[in-house]
């Protein structure tokens, strides 16, 4: 694939996806296609600490939990409306993680796995015990319908699907931008170089800390922007948000999607949200069959769905090149 | 003084690895650190670099110390190096590999690159022609889109020079560099780290191929046991009575005299 090739390539995503819910009325597909998209917010992030600095994180879900705090607490107490907890969520998440990662970067491999899914633990408990802030382990429900005052333009609101959808897009495109430019520059060139060889990158230069930082605070961001959206969308938050489920299930579709690709998140979280759901039919048989693709996925295609369409490509330029 | 060394000692638990060394490097010589295995040679260089914090005595790089610092802010202050055992980016290309050793001289702030602004595209676009220049330099450019442990070893420790010279260092430490090439690989090296002298950069090697060694060096420093036992021209060096017993035993001497 060359570069153009691939302009277009996403030309065609992007205009298929905004002009999606008119093709499919199906309101049911287009719930699945915001879950799609609100998974692709927190695994995106996944992404840039597991798949390119090369730091395996089981606490990501602790700043989408923050993030959907933040907006049911201010939304519930305050009635602040969506600029203003999604502004909130940003701010507390990158608090948070730059006072997590000064504590904690310089831990590596199972130190730092076990450290972050502490840390996630520790928001679920506290999450789960202070009852006055949080609601305790009712959840804080009835979180209200978001509303966007557009200077001049009047207001917005994003209530319905579509709106909501559209608000989703929105989100995602600027996420793949951010990550997209971050990855073919400097900070993606340190935070690979870090991956592959940490000494040699003191070596020539690149502070592990500061690169490991930007990187983590960038991913941690995006999972509170995640939990923001979450919490408008569902209304309604508890402490399972914090929980190990939501981990894995983010880690599956990052791992089968395929780590430290561009396109694998997106392929990841689109095919481990609509699979599931095609496979209803199969009823008892649903969850062996859905491992049984897993395995198979993980065997013939180590580096994923975009690991496989990256060496296809590769091959492809080859053929071209004799 | 360019670069100095003064009475460095280092040791591990009770084994004294490093002691008293003190030595100086001139600027755009090459000095070469030869001695037996064991002498301390890695381990010097470990603590010029700032992989090794105990140590006691000195290091500066133009009268300013740099012990005490980590190792990327050394790297910042335009001393590199290379590692004995071939240290590279393994999964991903020649030519990124090289991007990836350019940082030093990268200056792109965040904003910068989210918006694309002018100061990052320029800087870009010096990194890439710099950086393929540089793999032209080497000979490495036929290899430019192939994955670095892909490489033969040969072109892994090219690739590997190539890295520490991206960094666009002043003084560069090269650790057995030729160590298991062939006898045209190694001249293929040695007249690279010529012209990489001629170019303006320092050298500090260290290195068993004395073929090489005696070639390129202006001065040789020899240890033996973490100390200091010569210092001089390639010419003295042979004829020196320490360090043929170093290398070779009392006995040789002896049989020999």
């Amino acid at each position: 694939m060359n570069k153009t090739g691939k302009k277009v390539g996403y030309l065609v995503l992007g205009v298929a996806l905004v002009l999606a819910p008119f093709i499919i009325q199906d309101k049911y597909f287009i719930h699945l296609l915001i879950e799609a998209g609100l998974f692709y917010m927190l695994v995106a992030g996944l992404n840039l600490i597991t798949g390119y600095w090369g730091q395996l994180t089981l606490g990501h879900t602790a700043f989408v939990g923050l993030g959907a705090y933040t907006t049911a607490i201010l939304n519930a107490k305050f009635n602040a409306t969506l600029p203003m907890t999604l502004g909130a969520s940003i701010i507390i998440c990158l608090i948070v993680s730059i006072l997590f990662g000064l504590l904690v970067l310089r831990l590596r491999g199972p130190y730092f796995v076990i450290v972050s899914l502490c840390f996630a633990e520790m928001l679920a408990i506290v999450a789960t015990n202070w009852v006055d802030l949080t609601n305790g382990p009712m959840g804080i429900p009835g979180i209200e319908t978001s509303v966007i005052s557009l200077p001049g333009l009047g207001e917005l609101a994003i209530e319905s699907k579509m709106g909501f959808y559209y608000f989703m897009l929105i989100i995602v495109a600027a996420m793949s931008y951010i990550i997209y430019r971050l990855l073919h520059s400097v900070i993606g060139r340190a935070s690979v170089a870090l991956r592959e060889n940490e000494i040699l990158s003191e070596s020539v230069g690149i502070s592990a800390f500061t690169y490991g930082m930007i990187i983590f605070v960038t991913a941690s961001i995006f999972a509170g922007v995640g939990g923001c959206f979450y919490a408008h969308y569902y209304t309604y938050v508890n402490p399972e948000l914090f929980g190990f489920t939501y981990t894995i299930t983010m880690l599956i579709m990052l791992v089968i999607g395929g780590k430290g690709t561009f396109i694998g998140p997106m392929l990841g979280c689109v095919v481990f949200t609509i699979l599931p759901e095609m496979l209803r039919g199969a009823e008892y048989l649903r969850d062996p069959v859905l491992g049984v693709i897993l395995i198979m996925v993980a065997m013939f295609f180590p580096h994923g769905m975009g690991g496989a369409i990256k060496s296809i490509g590769i091959k492809f330029q080859n053929r071209e090149g004799r | 003084m360019y670069f100095s060394v003064e009475n460095l000692s280092i040791s591990f638990g009770g084994l004294n690895a490093v002691s008293n060394l003190t030595f100086h490097v001139d600027e755009n010589e090459i000095v070469s650190l030869i001695g037996p295995n064991g002498a301390g040679k890695t381990t010097t260089f470990n603590a010029i670099c700032g992989f090794l914090k105990q140590m006691t005595g000195n290091v500066s790089m133009k009268g300013e110390s740099i012990v005490g610092l980590a190792p990327n802010a050394i790297a910042k202050r335009g001393i590199t190096r290379t590692f004995q055992k071939t240290n590279i980016f393994p999964n991903v290309t020649v030519m990124d590999c090289i991007l990836m050793g350019g940082h030093r001289k990268v200056k792109e702030s965040f904003i910068d690159i989210i918006f694309r602004t002018k100061s990052f595209q320029n800087s870009e676009k010096e990194l890439w022609e710099k950086s393929e220049a540089l793999l032209e330099f080497l000979g490495l450019e036929a290899r430019r889109d192939v994955l670095a442990k892909n490489l033969s070893y040969g072109e892994r420790r090219l690739l590997e020079i190539a890295i520490g010279l991206a960094v666009e260092p002043d003084f560069i430490l090269l650790d057995e560099p030729v160590a298991g090439m062939n006898q045209s690989e190694s001249d293929e090296v040695m007249s690279l780290i010529s012209e990489v002298r001629r170019r303006g950069l320092t050298v500090l090697l260290v290195e068993h191929n004395m073929d090489v060694v005696m070639n390129i060096s202006d001065r040789i420093v020899v240890l033996d046991h973490g100390k200091k036992i010569f210092e001089g021209c390639p010419a003295q060096v042979q004829e020196d009575e320490n360090v043929l017993e170093a290398y070779l035993g009392k006995g040789f001497i002896d049989a020999q005299g």
